[in-house]
């Protein structure tokens, strides 16, 4: 018994599933994570799971890629290697103006992207791991850690009344593709 | 909320304040007109059929791309925007007689004062005349007053044409049921996209660019659509909050504005992109006949150039991204207003060097008369138009998406 880490109740309807979180919920049982096979509305917030912070990423990154953008053309064009165009003065912000969006857009996508990867630790290459390879497919799981919650049997009914189809005690935490 | 306490037949009352307030507008405006024909010389004169053009293309404007909004939604098949509907629609319903407000102004300023007297002016294309021209020469296939002046009503009418036909079907709806009205709508707004798309720059050549005849650039067409369109759904979201307000559509949930919010913050940014390819190729290739124009307007305005660049891009830009700012309707509420009055300084810009000689252009009772006038005219007439009809297009087959709405 003292193996199990986590408590996972497979559910075949969003609803049921949606049903045994609000039961949960009320016997004061903590849930670890629900993972499901397609997005649900409104199970943030009945998870009370906090909103993405990846627009503040977004907007250093951005911010990181105009002023990288702004030192490289002034380098180039003002200190470095002065050309004459069209008369025009050597720093011309105008001109600059296309170069530093593309490079903030440039720069927040890419570090939009490697944020969402280190967040979920999900590099190019790395075998994804799950709890529940049901969960990818037609599934909705929910977890529920072990070691916090101690009365077991509640949970195992709890979960069972309000539908699950099957309730699993993993003694590992992720399941590998591996 | 749910859906359950929704009131299906709730209608707009256009009564009391409101109502005074607008007449008084278009009284204002009405004597702000008279004021300027009557007290002015003949500068004065320009500079008031200049401000009745640039309220009356702006009125247009606003009404067409509440059209094109419509139109936008049916062939996306949108179900957001199924339950505001009918906003947009009493916009449409306005078009026809902005339309004829438009065609009015601009036979008058062309036939008694020659607002467009940059290409129609006596000898300009007799090349035995003084005044001869070979520029304007060139282009007199094109610009000559009846070609110009059946384009004009051509385009109108048929956007025209075409925002009944989307109110009636609606209407039909509301009565009948069923997916035959949406089918239409659906069909006809595929139709209607492609003229809209199509003729819009043609109609901003044709209504402002030809007011300096000698210019000319291809980006000023999108350039005027993305202003258009931004004022048009600046517009819509004033009227929501104001009826959310007043205590009408309480389905209007702050997801509503959000999506709003996204659509002006958006095309705020569409728009300081167009504006600014046009500025940045002029500026880059450094030709006197295209100079010229942001010549005039650095010489002559300067500060209502910064002012534009202000209230149209940073405004919208700093108070917009955020994501809270969009669902607080007193933050969207301050935004759209600060767009569009920003567009009619982005309009002003863009009309009143051409129509007013060098240096006499200002900016006193005629401009805020004239503008108050038509923001009378407009309120007036959208709130009656809105009044006529149930505020919820009932049997919207994607109605029930809109009042579950969640972002």
């Amino acid at each position: 018994m003292s193996d199990i880490k986590y408590i996972l109740g497979s559910f075949g309807d969003p609803d049921e599933m949606m049903h045994g979180i609000e039961k949960l919920q009320e016997n004061n049982i903590s849930i670890y994570d629900v993972y499901t096979p397609m997005p649900i509305h409104g199970i943030e917030a009945k998870l009370g799971i906090k909103r993405s912070r990846i627009d503040i990423a977004a907007f250093c990154f951005g911010i990181t890629g105009t002023c990288c953008a702004f030192a490289l053309i002034y380098f180039c064009a003002v200190i470095d290697w002065r050309v004459n165009i069209g008369g025009k003065p050597s720093f011309a912000l105008p001109d600059f103006i296309p170069i530093m969006f593309e490079l903030t857009v440039l720069f927040c996508a890419f570090g939009m992207v490697l944020t969402y990867y280190a967040s979920t630790h999900l590099f190019p290459g790395r075998a994804p791991r799950v709890m529940d390879l049901r969960a990818t497919d037609d599934r909705f799981v929910i977890a529920v850690d072990a070691k916090d919650n101690a009365a077991h049997t509640v949970i195992d009914g709890l979960l069972k009344d309000a539908g699950a189809l099957e309730v699993k005690y993993n003694e590992r935490k992720y399941i590998s593709y591996e | 909320m749910g859906t359950h306490n929704i009131n299906f037949s709730e209608q707009f009352e256009f009564t009391g304040k409101v109502k005074t307030l607008s007449i008084v507008g278009i009284l204002i405006g009405a004597a702000a007109v008279l004021f300027g024909f009557l007290a002015g010389d003949k500068v004065m004169h320009e500079r008031t059929f200049a401000n009745l053009l640039l309220m009356a293309y702006y009125f247009a404007c606003v009404c067409m791309s509440g059209t094109f909004f419509l139109a936008v939604q049916y062939v996306a098949q949108a179900g957001w925007s199924a339950s505001i509907l009918r906003v947009p629609q009493a916009m449409a319903k306005t078009l026809p007689l902005a339309a004829v407000i438009l065609v009015v102004v601009i036979s008058a300023g062309l036939f008694t004062h020659n607002l467009y007297h940059h290409w129609n002016a006596e000898g300009l294309t007799d090349p035995n005349s003084p005044h001869y021209d070979s520029i304007i020469a060139g282009k007199s296939v094109f610009l000559n007053v009846p070609f110009f002046l059946g384009r004009q009503v051509i385009f109108l009418g048929v956007y025209s044409i075409f925002s009944m036909l989307f109110v009636k079907l609606s209407y039909n709806e509301d009565l009948a049921g069923g997916l035959n009205s949406y089918r239409k709508s659906f069909k006809n707004a595929c139709i209607f996209l492609v003229i809209y798309g199509f003729t819009t720059p043609v109609f901003a050549f044709d209504t402002v660019m030809s007011l300096e005849a000698h210019w000319f650039s291809t980006m000023f067409g999108w350039y005027n659509f993305a202003a258009m369109w931004v004022s048009s759904l600046a517009t819509i979201a004033i009227i929501l909050i104001l009826l959310r307000r007043a205590g009408y559509m309480q389905w209007i949930n702050n997801s509503h504005l959000h999506n709003l919010g996204q659509f002006i913050f958006g095309f705020s940014i569409f728009w300081t992109y167009v504006w600014f390819a046009q500025f940045l190729l002029i500026y880059y290739a450094n030709m006197p006949e295209e100079t010229v124009y942001f010549f005039k307007r650095f010489e002559y305005y300067k500060f209502w150039f910064f002012l534009n660049l202000a209230m149209n891009f940073l405004a919208p830009v700093l108070l917009l991204m955020d994501r809270d700012n969009k669902r607080t309707d007193a933050k969207l509420l301050f935004v759209s207003i600060v767009v569009l009055l920003g567009h009619w300084v982005d309009y002003y810009q863009m009309i009143m060097p051409g129509a007013v000689e060098d240096g006499h252009n200002g900016f006193g009772i005629v401009e805020i008369g004239t503008a108050v006038g038509f923001v009378g005219l407009f309120t007036f007439t959208v709130l009656s138009a809105l009044s006529k009809k149930p505020l919820i297009a009932k049997n919207h087959p994607l109605l029930q998406e809109s009042l579950h709405h969640q972002l």
